[in-house]
């Protein structure tokens, strides 16, 4: 009966794995490759590794096992997020099927970051737009 | 067939070939980030294979290896990135 549960496992675990080797090698773009393989990647090793614990059945290996799987599953988005930002921030080019780009007009190509982070962190925009509104008011008096 | 036989003869030659697959895209990558990627799955699939490997050698210590491999490949990636952001900032400053 283990023995089942172990192949059925294993057997999912690898295909998963498989996929989304083949998956990485036949997109077209790095976008779609980051977004076939992760995913894939992590759920294929996650049940390869509850697999050896089914097998092993013994609790220091299954704390181990759950270990594992859980910082796979904090760290595969986070680093799937990272690399993905960089290569947009890079340049690296969408696939020319592709229909929509939602940071099309606001990456900064001088400031190397998006519209919305400048704001928030420097806030020079609106400090412009302040001090506009001080310098102008007192023309319009003047003149009146 | 017992499972060993069907560990070594039918999961081992999967996650093989699809090693074998990534690491083509590791060698025709045409940017470097398609690079990156591929490194990282590289190492995610060796924990696949460390875990088969552990079940057929019945040697549970395996895993800790494993674990230590997930490490360095996230802090490979995010470093990876890092420097890549950082070098397109150092391009842009000059």
């Amino acid at each position: 009966m283990t023995e089942w549960i172990i192949i059925f496992l294993s057997t999912v675990g690898a295909l998963f794995i498989f996929l989304a080797a083949v998956g990485l090698v036949r997109m077209p773009d790095f976008y779609l490759r980051v977004s076939v393989t992760r995913k894939a990647v992590t759920l294929g090793v996650g049940l390869v590794l509850v697999s050896a614990a089914t097998y092993f059945n013994d609790i220091s290996v299954t704390s181990r096992v759950t270990a594992i799987i859980l910082f796979l599953f904090l760290t595969a988005p986070v680093a799937a997020h990272v690399i993905t930002r960089a290569a947009y921030f890079t340049g690296t080019k969408l696939w020319k099927k592709s229909i929509i780009d939602d940071l099309k007009g606001r990456y900064q190509d001088k400031t190397i970051s998006l519209e919305e982070e400048e704001e928030g962190i420097n806030s020079s925009p609106s400090e412009k737009k302040a001090s506009k509104s001080k310098e102008t008011p007192p023309e319009q008096d003047s003149s009146r | 067939m017992s499972l060993y036989e069907y560990l070594n003869y039918i999961i081992m030659p999967i996650l093989s070939v699809s090693l074998l697959l990534i690491f083509i895209r590791l060698l025709i990558g045409p940017e470097i980030v398609d690079r990156v990627i591929a490194l990282d799955l590289i190492i995610t699939c060796g924990l696949g294979i460390i875990a088969v490997y552990s079940i057929i050698t019945n040697q549970p210590t395996y895993l800790d290896i494993a674990m230590i491999l997930a490490l360095i490949a996230f802090l490979g990636t995010v470093a990876f990135s890092y420097f890549l952001i950082k070098k397109k900032k150092n391009s842009k400053d000059d």
